[in-house]
């Protein structure tokens, strides 16, 4: 028995977050498996067969499962964790989506995102947006159980497990795949992005947002906001880091124009450097952060930019 | 068709959560308690689809402490029909409040089930999909968009690269995400209505569930705190200082 992971991806990429979860769950003991669940989804096997520690990758690949819905992924993981003692995925929207579905066809609590493995079944979970951390001891039998990213280091790509092809379960037939809008970007990702630069509502205009958008540039950074500024209409719902959207720990975290409420620090204080340019010296951003600029955001953004061309970024 | 909407109450989302020193939990004592922000937003919903006639009644419903009444008669201010309170002072985990709520919507005949996406205190965001599950339902989740078409939902949900839109099979289990809808302001007329409201008073074991807990808590600590750092004068004194005290750039 051993520890079933269940991969996210794109039926073409495997997500960065997989790599960190397999590491949540060699902390566990025993085998660790892989699932790729999807449509055409072969090279996401092959890329999930090179993680480290893992011993075998099981592929569903079937129309069913081409936009990974909860019902029809949850149906296919719970037929196969008569052989499991653990099932772990990221804390992402898609993870989000079916592991409580599966916890609950189980008949077991979900543990969401922790940060740590403390026992195989003791673990370190943020609760209150981040403002407590809690120590939780699991009495049931089979462990369920999504991963916060953030916290745990991507296992390196020397492996070759196995291949296995499985049978798709049941279609239950309860919901169905009408469409995509998704954010297109040439820019890194958010979750995984090493600088992330963000602007709040202090921006005042999706237009504005520009200004942000250039400094990314010069840093190959990710572009976030604050809830504000996606209630706006600035920034897609794609964009927002906080308690209730993507929760960030790049290098350097840089907050414009966003005042650092409780709800946007639980997202990104796990940063390793953040500096915060607002104009209100009193913004509790400035609590957090490592440097702060008391500034204009119309002016320090074109400067920013301009000081950063002379670095020859 | 009838709307059931479970409502949670919580530490105000103003309120920064304090650690007890002794380490055994969150003090509560108080501190200003509210409506989960995401069940407003579930509220509203449900009483835009009774106003639009889509839904027939909007029944409320909470797990908790006595107090949870309060959180109730708020809901029924927004335009709730009536509420059903399941007291109990024990923690309860969320598979045990689905396992409720499951009672619930058999005995009410909900066709829809509408939940917050994650309560503010413990974040879990587990309640609605474990729900779907034990009722054997279609789930969805993170919802930005409902549109209720025959027998069928459109739903808009909020995923982590943009948008996706799917259909589901009623009935159904929705959860909603922050950009669902604004939600009113009970007016003090309504408020003074929800008083004459029924709420019905229950208890767990009135449905037959064990909500004994699966999930031990051994300890609750604080989290690393950050430091203040430093206040840099210029542009050009913050873009040196990242490239040569903190070496990120
Ligand atoms: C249930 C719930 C969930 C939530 N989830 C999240 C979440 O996940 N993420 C999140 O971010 N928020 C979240 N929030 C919202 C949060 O409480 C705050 O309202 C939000 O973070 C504020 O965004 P802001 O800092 O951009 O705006 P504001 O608080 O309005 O701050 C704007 C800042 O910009 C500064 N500013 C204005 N003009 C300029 C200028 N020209 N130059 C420089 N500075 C300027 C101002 O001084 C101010 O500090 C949530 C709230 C609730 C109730
Ligand atoms: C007196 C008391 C003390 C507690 N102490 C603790 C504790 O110390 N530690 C701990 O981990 N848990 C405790 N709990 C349980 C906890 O507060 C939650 O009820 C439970 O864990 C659900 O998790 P969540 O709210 O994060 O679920 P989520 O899945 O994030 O909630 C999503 C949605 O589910 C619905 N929902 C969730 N709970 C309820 C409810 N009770 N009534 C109606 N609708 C609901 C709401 O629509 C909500 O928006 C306690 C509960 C009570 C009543």
């Amino acid at each position: 028995m051993g520890t079933l992971v269940v991969a996210d991806h794109d039926n073409t990429n495997l997500s960065d977050a997989t790599a960190k979860v397999v590491s949540a769950a060699k902390q566990l003991g025993g085998d660790v498996h892989i699932l790729v669940a999807g449509q055409n989804c072969g090279s996401v096997a092959d890329a999930s067969a090179k993680l480290d520690g893992v011993t075998k990758v099981l592929l569903a690949d079937d129309a069913i499962y081409s936009a990974r819905l909860a019902e029809n992924v949850a149906e296919l993981v719970v037929g196969l964790m008569g052989d499991y003692d653990a099932v772990l995925s990221s804390a992402t929207t898609m993870s989000k989506n079916f592991m409580p579905r599966v916890a609950a066809l189980m008949d077991v609590a979900q543990i969401s995102e922790i940060v740590k493995v403390e026992a195989p079944d003791t673990f370190v979970r943020p609760i209150y947006a981040g403002n407590a951390m809690q120590t939780v001891q699991s009495s049931d039998a089979k462990k369920v159980i999504t991963v916060r990213t953030t916290t745990f280091q991507a296992v390196g790509q020397g492996g070759s497990a196995a291949v296995e092809k499985i049978a798709a379960a049941k279609d239950p037939g309860l919901s169905e795949y009408v469409g995509d809008r998704l954010s297109e970007s040439a820019r890194p990702q958010l979750t995984s992005a090493k600088i992330i630069i963000s602007g709040g509502r202090g921006m005042q205009s999706g237009d504005n947002f520009k200004l942000v958008e250039a400094v990314a540039d010069k840093l190959k950074a990710a572009v976030g906001a604050s809830r504000a500024a996606v209630d706006a209409g600035y920034a897609a719902n794609d964009m927002q880091v906080g308690q209730t959207g993507k929760v960030v720990a790049p290098e350097l975290y840089i907050a414009v124009g966003i005042s650092g409420a409780i709800q946007h620090l639980a997202g990104m204080k796990d940063s390793k450097v953040i500096v915060a340019i607002n104009k209100d010296e009193e913004a509790p951003i400035f609590q957090v952060s490592d440097y702060g600029l008391v500034a204009d955001l119309f002016k320090a953004l074109p400067e920013l930019e301009a000081e950063l061309t002379k670095l020859g970024l | 068709m009838k709307v059931l909407v479970p409502v949670k109450r919580v530490i105000d989302y103003n309120v920064k959560a304090r650690v007890k020193a002794d380490g055994s939990g969150v003090d509560l004592a108080n501190v200003k308690m509210s409506m989960n922000p995401f069940d407003e937003i579930s509220v509203e919903q449900a009483v835009r689809m009774k106003e639009a006639g889509t839904a027939t009644e909007v029944i409320i419903a909470s797990i908790g402490p006595a107090a949870a009444q309060e959180t109730i008669r708020t809901a029924l201010a927004m335009g709730g029909d009536r509420g059903i309170l399941v007291k109990t002072d024990q923690t309860v985990e969320p598979l045990a409040v689905a396992k409720i709520l499951k009672a619930i919507t058999e005995q009410e005949g909900a066709d829809i089930v509408i939940l917050g996406k994650q309560a503010i205190d413990d974040d879990s965001n587990q309640t609605g999909q474990m729900l779907a599950a034990l009722l054997g339902r279609s789930q969805a989740t993170f919802a930005s968009e409902v549109k209720i078409d025959g027998d069928k939902a459109e739903v808009t949900r909020e995923v982590d690269g943009g948008l996706q839109t799917i259909r589901v099979q009623l009935p159904t289990v929705i959860t909603v995400d922050l950009r669902l809808n604004e939600p009113r302001y009970a007016s003090l007329p309504n408020i003074m209505k929800a008083r004459k409201k029924p709420i019905d008073e229950k208890t767990p074991e009135d449905f037959g569930v064990d909500i004994t807990p699966r999930l031990k808590v051994l300890k609750t600590t604080e989290p690393p705190t950050r430091a203040a750092g430093v206040k840099v004068e210029s542009v050009q004194e913050l873009v040196a200082k990242l490239r040569n005290e903190a070496g990120v750039i």
